[in-house]
Order: C-alpha cells, then sequence, then structure tokens
C-alpha cells in the first residue's frame, strides 16, 4: 500500500492562509490503512485546525469528509457537493489523490495535507517500512522475493557490500541487511545457486528517468 | 472513608481508557472543556491487559497535536490509579482542576460567544 504521514498543524494552517471555507477529505484506501488520512484522522486533523483557527482567530470553518478512494473518478464524484460549497480542498490523500482533486475540479484550489511516503508494508502495530520502489523492472523472483533496489541502502544487485555488521545495514544499524536476507532466503528456498549469477546493471528506463510513467492497456480501452 | 471531590467536573465512565481515541480528546476541547483528566488502571493492572498504556500513548499523541495546534496541552493529563484508591484520587482531580484554574478558561470557549453562553446556563 501507499504509505503516508500527516505533515504537523502549522505547516497545515500556513498552507492554508487566505481561505475560510475549508473541506478537509480524506481517503477510504491506503492512507486509511496507514492511519495517516482516514475518517479518523480527518476528524483528529480537523479538530487540530479549528483548535488553531480559534486561538489564532483565523476564522477557519472546517467541513469534514471521507471517500472511498481520492484515485478514482467513480469515487471523486460523491465529493462533488462538498468540494464546490468551500473555498478549498485540504486533501489527506495521497500525492495521487490529491492530483486526482485537483485535476477533476479545476477552478478548486487543492492542497496536500500528507507527504506520501513509500510503497510499503504494516511492520507490526505502529511500524511502517517500504518494500517496493516501483522501478517499472521487477528483479524480486531473482532475489528470493526480497527487494535489493529498495532494501540495500546502495541498491546493489550484486551484493552484499561487505559492510554488514552482525546482519545489520551498515548505513542503517536498524536495519537489517537485504543481501543477508536474500542468502537466508535463497537457502531456505533452495536456490543458493542463484548468487552465481552475475547481475547486468539494471534497466532503469522503465523507471522515473523519462517523466511520469503510464500503462496503456488496449484489450480495456472503449 | 468520606472524601470530597471538587465538584465542578464531570465524570465520563468507560469500559477502559483503552476504548478512548484521540479524537474523543480533541472533541473535547473543541467543545470547550477546560481540562480532560484520563484516570485509567495502575500499570500492569489492566483487566485488558494493555488498554492503559494504548490510552497513555494516546494521550502523549493527543498532547502534541494540541500544543501544535497551539493549544495548552496541559490541559490534558492522564493518572494511574487504583479503584479503591480514593485518596489519591481527590489529590490528582484537585491538582488537575488547580493546573486548569492557573491556565484560566479554555480558549476555544471563551472565542466562542454562544458556547459560552451555553455553558454558564449549565452552570
Amino acid at each position: 500500500m501507499i504509505v503516508a504521514e500527516r505533515k504537523r498543524i502549522p505547516e497545515l494552517v500556513d498552507i492554508l492562509q487566505g481561505y475560510k471555507k475549508i473541506l478537509v477529505l480524506g481517503c477510504g484506501t491506503c492512507v486509511t490503512v496507514c492511519l495517516a488520512g482516514g475518517e479518523r484522522e480527518v476528524s483528529i486533523i480537523s479538530s487540530a485546525l479549528r483548535i488553531s483557527s480559534t486561538v489564532k482567530g483565523l476564522g477557519l470553518e472546517i467541513e469534514e469528509l471521507t471517500i472511498e478512494r481520492q484515485c478514482d473518478n467513480v469515487f471523486i464524484e460523491a465529493a462533488a457537493d462538498a468540494i464546490q460549497r468551500n473555498d478549498a480542498v485540504l486533501s489527506l490523500g495521497c500525492g495521487a489523490g490529491v492530483q486526482a482533486i485537483a485535476e477533476r475540479y479545476t477552478e478548486k484550489p487543492v492542497y496536500a495535507g500528507l507527504n506520501t511516503a513509500f510503497l510499503g508494508i504494516l511492520e507490526e502495530r505502529g511500524i511502517w517500512t517500504e518494500k517496493c520502489a516501483a522501478c517499472g523492472d521487477c528483479v524480486l523472483h531473482k532475489f528470493g522475493g526480497i527487494c535489493p533496489v529498495t532494501r540495500c541502502a546502495k541498491h546493489m544487485l550484486n551484493g552484499p557490500c561487505g559492510g554488514s555488521r552482525e546482519e545489520r545495514c551498515e548505513v542503517r544499524p536498524d536495519r537489517p541487511c537485504a543481501w543477508q536476507l536474500i542468502y537466508q532466503r535463497l537457502k531456505s528456498i533452495g536456490q543458493l545457486d542463484r548468487l552465481n549469477a552475475i547481475e547486468p546493471p539494471k534497466n532503469w528506463e522503465p523507471s522515473l528517468s523519462g517523466g511520469c510513467r503510464g500503462i496503456v492497456r488496449e484489450d480495456h480501452r472503449i | 472513608m468520606r472524601l470530597q471531590y471538587p465538584t465542578n467536573i464531570r465524570i465520563i465512565r468507560t469500559p477502559c481508557t483503552g476504548k478512548l481515541e484521540v479524537e474523543y480528546f480533541m472533541r473535547a476541547f473543541e467543545n470547550g472543556a477546560d481540562g480532560v483528566l484520563v484516570a485509567g488502571c495502575e500499570e500492569g493492572s489492566c483487566h485488558f491487559i494493555e488498554g492503559n498504556f494504548m490510552a497513555k500513548r494516546r494521550v502523549n499523541y493527543a498532547r502534541g497535536i494540541l500544543a501544535e495546534a497551539g493549544f495548552e496541552e496541559e490541559r490534558l493529563r492522564m493518572i494511574n490509579i487504583g479503584a479503591a484508591d480514593a485518596r489519591r484520587f481527590v489529590e490528582a482531580v484537585t491538582d488537575m482542576i488547580e493546573t486548569v484554574r492557573k491556565l484560566g478558561p479554555n480558549p476555544v470557549r471563551t472565542a466562542r460567544p454562544n458556547t459560552a453562553r451555553k455553558q454558564e446556563i449549565h452552570t
């Protein structure tokens, strides 16, 4: 899922300067699961904005709404009335959600209330870690399902680097060495021989080298 | 044991402090509460194992976000107290009332004439 975290209240107040009626718009998908922009966070951030507004005399009027998915036109429709009756939208969706709303409502200022961080998973309660860099050319099958592009601090495809200490990364000692994990995983599935193969330089063309990416499925086009 | 605690508090019962969510605290202050004292069971004696620890983390989070909003975080406090410890309860409530009295009324309430009027009618 897409993992994000909320911006701090003073930054949000600064972003919303000059507007009176604000719609705080949550998203019921990824950012709900990572506890950053769902219905509950919409409620908390809206309360904090109202309190801040009253304390500082800003006169903000905050409306709350959470829709199923901000990155999908079908669901955005549910927010149409609320968006129209407010001066600006503070989206608690990921970066894709914010832009989807802004593209749909060209006359309405739409601002991001979250910092979209990465594609990851819930490691344990309250801890999320990055697992995928969305590089566009997946190599997971070669490394036992552990991604060296994302999880090795040096992005090494022919690791390990030799700097790890007690199975921990030398760049981020709080993280396990990705190549140690790859070794253990390949060993447990009986594919250690994969480590004999030299991995050629990665093709970064499907990554962000040519600007934003897109996928066209002719079989689904109308 | 007949102990008197300040009469200007309202007791809200919950099955466990672990039931409390951050938004409850936010809404309480938004609606004009001068202070919120969360009284959980003593650490290690939660019937639901970790309800009071969850409450502690949520109270701390709420205090942080209240401070970000420019609101006095001291208005929200959590204590851990045994159900039979009446004397400590009275002390904690009295101390909380004193803290709130020093801070003055909730600025959110005083800034909203309608809310302030409603409160006056109730008292």
